[in-house]
């Protein structure tokens, strides 16, 4: 079955050339071009995963990105035209997975796309504990005393990576290499927002964590069980 | 005895050097106050000049009594010796040579000290008391009455030739000084020439005379202690304001923008405080213009660079479509998408070296700096230019010490300078190797790309910083730079703080020195490595040195408004 990718986009060649470029890659495609559309396509056609241009007519980017992730999962990454540290962070920050920088290359977007929604397929029944939580791996759940945690698919991808070793310190480059799948350093802030909202949401307080712990000057590993 | 005196004389040199160590101490805090202190100044030169004058005044005053005083005192005199005169003559009427003298002087003598007395009790004589003397010439002649030694030989001789003289003269009698005013008058008689000399004690002329001048003295004390309080005081009143100006004035330097004066009355200090309120205004004035440029070179940057990027990005996915599927095209066709790639990648790090530049212009950007070792930086940043230096057959070379250096920097940004210079030097070097050296000290870490290539001919050191400036345009580019590279890089040394500077000598290779502080906002004083290397010392003439043109935004000349 072919994944299906929608794109929210407001330049009608940039968005017709994405389609194209997926298409070839096997995807499926739909466009947008209005952000408060987005929210509708997504309910209606339930995409694999979300291309996300930040700049919109309508609705902000940003905006766009927090209303899917109030309602959803789904991956979401982010085209920017920006490197701005701030414009990233926040996009980061409202629930983008990933981002790519314009003017990108197809093959660079193709393998943000595919990381992405890159599942492990027929996975062993696995049960892990990280903290005072455990993890159903082939069931995609987290729950701590029985009561179910949701989390985004990268999030649990990130939460099982520090859990399948538990005593390993992971440096961010380690990280974003296993969990969003970049072979050489990237941008190590990936890492810094989501852990900040993996901590947020399985934390009982984020000040002081005891899932997700801080190795200062290293990286981060999982908390004792 | 010899040593003791050693020591006694070491031990004065060492005093009175630590007197004079202690004068001159003095002296330097008195210049420095002199110096900085209007205040101080004020009074003390008012302090001098009143010193001054009220000295003449005291003098003058002083003269003029003192001369009416013995002028007042020499009338009364003459006038007292003239009635006394007259009655000696009456009592010497008829006298002979023969006569026995003496004893008829000492009588008269004690008729004129009677009469003297009488006059005292009636205080009919405005000269006061007197001391009478008579003699018959000569002061060994004993044919004197009275303590004819007090009179001086010079008044003697005026009365011996018939004139009336007078005289003040000190006398020291059995250690008790006394001034008199002594008139010598001579008398008429039948025999012998006769003198008669008065003698008036000054003592309370004297009196007079010292509570004058202690009144003088105190009073010109506190004259010059009034007007020291009063100059001062005065002076207080023009310094102050100008003092909380120079603060206020230094405080809108530092900063603070919404600093004003206090404007109270009409006067000169408050006109100054006016002008200075209106300057302050207009500085703020074209302080927040340049903000506002600011804010709006910022959003013209990003706008330019959405609008720039989102069609770029579209034709460089369609590039890439058709250079995937370059073999089945016809060989002109495939290597025009070959081109098509080639070029789109020079325009887009072109592109973005632009928009980083501009940027950087309009002083938007931030350092995101942290405490982190360079060491991994420079590696970084060696091995993304590995390749080209690979192509270009030079060897990187890196010496790094062995200990950490932690300083506080931007990563991206010093990555993106060693990138920089690492990929220039490979440019330049014709196959040579290039040398990166990392070293630090207490202040500053200091980092060099030294490569063996072509070099910088003289004066070109300074040019190498200059946007898109190249050493010989007729050179290949084999790691296609943009020719801006060392232009940021220049610019981001200098966002931190810290300096790039470059050395070269034709057929020597060229030398790039960074060197950052350690700490931001503590500022360096040397690098830890020489710019020149020290293989380079020996082609000084031919060598040139440079760290680029300031490109900071000249502010433009301030608007003078009327000061009124």
């Amino acid at each position: 079955m072919k994944a299906r990718v929608l794109v929210v986009d407001d330049d009608p060649a940039l968005a017709e050339m994405l389609t194209i470029v997926l298409r070839g890659e096997g995807f499926d495609t739909a466009v947008v071009a209005d952000g408060s559309r987005a929210l509708p396509a997504l309910r209606e056609l339930k995409p694999d995963l979300v291309l996300l241009d930040l700049m919109l007519p309508g609705m902000n980017g940003i905006d766009v990105c927090k209303a899917i992730r109030a309602e959803s999962g789904v991956p979401i990454v982010m085209l920017t035209a920006k490197s701005d540290t701030v414009d990233i962070v926040l996009g980061l920050e409202s629930g983008a997975d990933d981002y790519v920088v314009k003017p990108f290359k197809p093959k660079e977007l193709v393998a943000r796309v595919r990381a992405r929604l890159r599942r492990t397929e027929a996975e062993p029944a696995e049960s892990l504990a990280i903290g005072d939580l455990t993890i159903d791996v082939p069931g995609h759940e987290v729950t701590r005393e029985g009561k179910a945690i949701p989390l985004t698919p990268l999030e649990f991808d990130l939460l099982v990576a520090l859990a399948r070793k538990p005593r390993q310190v992971f440096t961010r480059e380690v990280l974003l290499e296993q969990v969003w799948g970049y072979r050489h350093a990237a941008d190590t802030r990936l890492v810094n927002v989501h852990v900040q909202r993996l901590r947020s949401k399985v934390e009982k307080d984020p000040e002081h964590p005891e899932v997700v712990l801080t190795v200062r000057g290293v990286g981060y590993k999982a908390g004792p069980p | 005895m010899k040593q003791q005196i050693l020591a006694y004389v070491s031990r004065v040199t060492r005093l009175a050097r630590r007197v004079g160590a202690y004068g001159r101490g003095r002296v330097v805090a008195f210049g420095v106050l002199w110096r900085q202190s209007l205040q101080f100044r004020v009074t003390v030169s008012t302090l001098a000049l009143s010193s001054a004058v009220v000295f003449v005044l005291g003098m003058v005053l002083q003269n003029q009594i003192v001369t009416r005083l013995t002028e007042t005192k020499r009338q009364a005199a003459i006038a007292q010796t003239q009635q006394v005169v007259a009655t000696a003559e009456s009592e010497l009427i008829g006298i002979s040579d023969q006569d026995a003298l003496p004893d008829r002087l000492q009588n008269v003598l004690k008729k004129i000290t009677s009469s003297s007395s009488a006059d005292q009790g009636s205080g009919a004589s405005a000269a006061g008391a007197y001391e009478p003397v008579l003699t018959a010439g000569g002061i060994s002649s004993t044919d004197s009455a009275g303590a004819i030694w007090k009179v001086p030989e010079g008044l003697q001789r005026f009365a011996e030739a018939n004139l009336v003289a007078t005289e003040i003269h000190t006398i020291d009698d059995n250690g008790s000084r006394t001034t008199y005013l002594i008139v010598g008058a001579p008398v008429t008689s039948t025999g012998r020439p006769i003198q008669l000399y008065l003698l008036f004690p000054m003592t309370a002329e004297q009196n007079t005379l010292s509570t004058v001048q202690n009144t003088l003295l105190v009073g010109g004390l506190v004259l010059l202690v009034l007007l020291a309080g009063i100059s001062n005081l005065v002076t207080r009143q023009v310094v102050r304001p100008v003092r909380s100006a120079a603060a206020a004035a230094a405080r809108f330097a530092g900063g603070e923008l919404d600093e004003r004066l206090p404007v109270t009355g009409e006067d000169d200090l408050s006109r100054l405080a006016m002008s200075y309120n209106e300057m302050a205004a207009s500085i703020q004035r074209q302080i927040r213009q340049l903000e506002e440029f600011g804010t709006l070179q910022r959003r013209f940057t990003s706008d330019v660079s959405h609008e720039l990027r989102t069609p770029l990005t579209t034709v460089r996915m369609a590039a890439d479509v058709l250079h995937a599927s370059r073999e089945q095209f016809p060989a002109g066709l495939a290597r025009s998408t070959e081109l098509l790639v080639d070029e789109l990648d020079r325009f887009e790090a072109l592109l973005g070296d632009l928009l980083e530049i501009s940027r950087l212009d309009a002083g938007v950007e931030e350092l995101a700096a942290e405490m982190i070792d360079v060491a991994p930086v420079a590696r970084r940043a060696v091995e993304q230019v590995r390749v080209i230096a690979g192509n270009a057959g030079s060897p990187i070379e890196l010496d790094l010490p062995e200990e950490e250096t932690p300083a506080e920097i931007d990563a991206r940004r010093v990555e993106r300078i060693l990138r920089n210079l690492l990929a220039n030097a490979v440019d330049h070097s014709e196959g040579g190797p290039v040398r990166l050296t990392l070293a630090a000290n207490e202040h500053a870490v200091a980092i060099t790309v030294r490569d063996y290539g072509v070099g910088l001919r003289p004066g070109e050191a300074d040019l190498v910083f200059n946007r898109f400036w190249r050493a010989d345009p007729s050179r290949n580019r084999r790691t296609g730079g943009t020719g801006l590279g060392l232009a940021i890089s220049h610019e981001d040394a200098r966002l931190h703080g810290g300096q790039l500077e470059a050395w070269g000598a034709p057929g020597h290779g060229a030398c790039f020195r960074l060197t950052l502080p350690r700490r931001q906002n503590e500022p360096f004083e040397d690098s830890p490595l020489p710019l020149v290397p020290p293989d380079g010392e020996a082609v000084n003439g031919q060598a040139s040195i440079g760290s680029g043109a300031d490109y900071s935004i000249p502010v433009e000349e301030l608007r003078k408004e009327d000061v009124g």
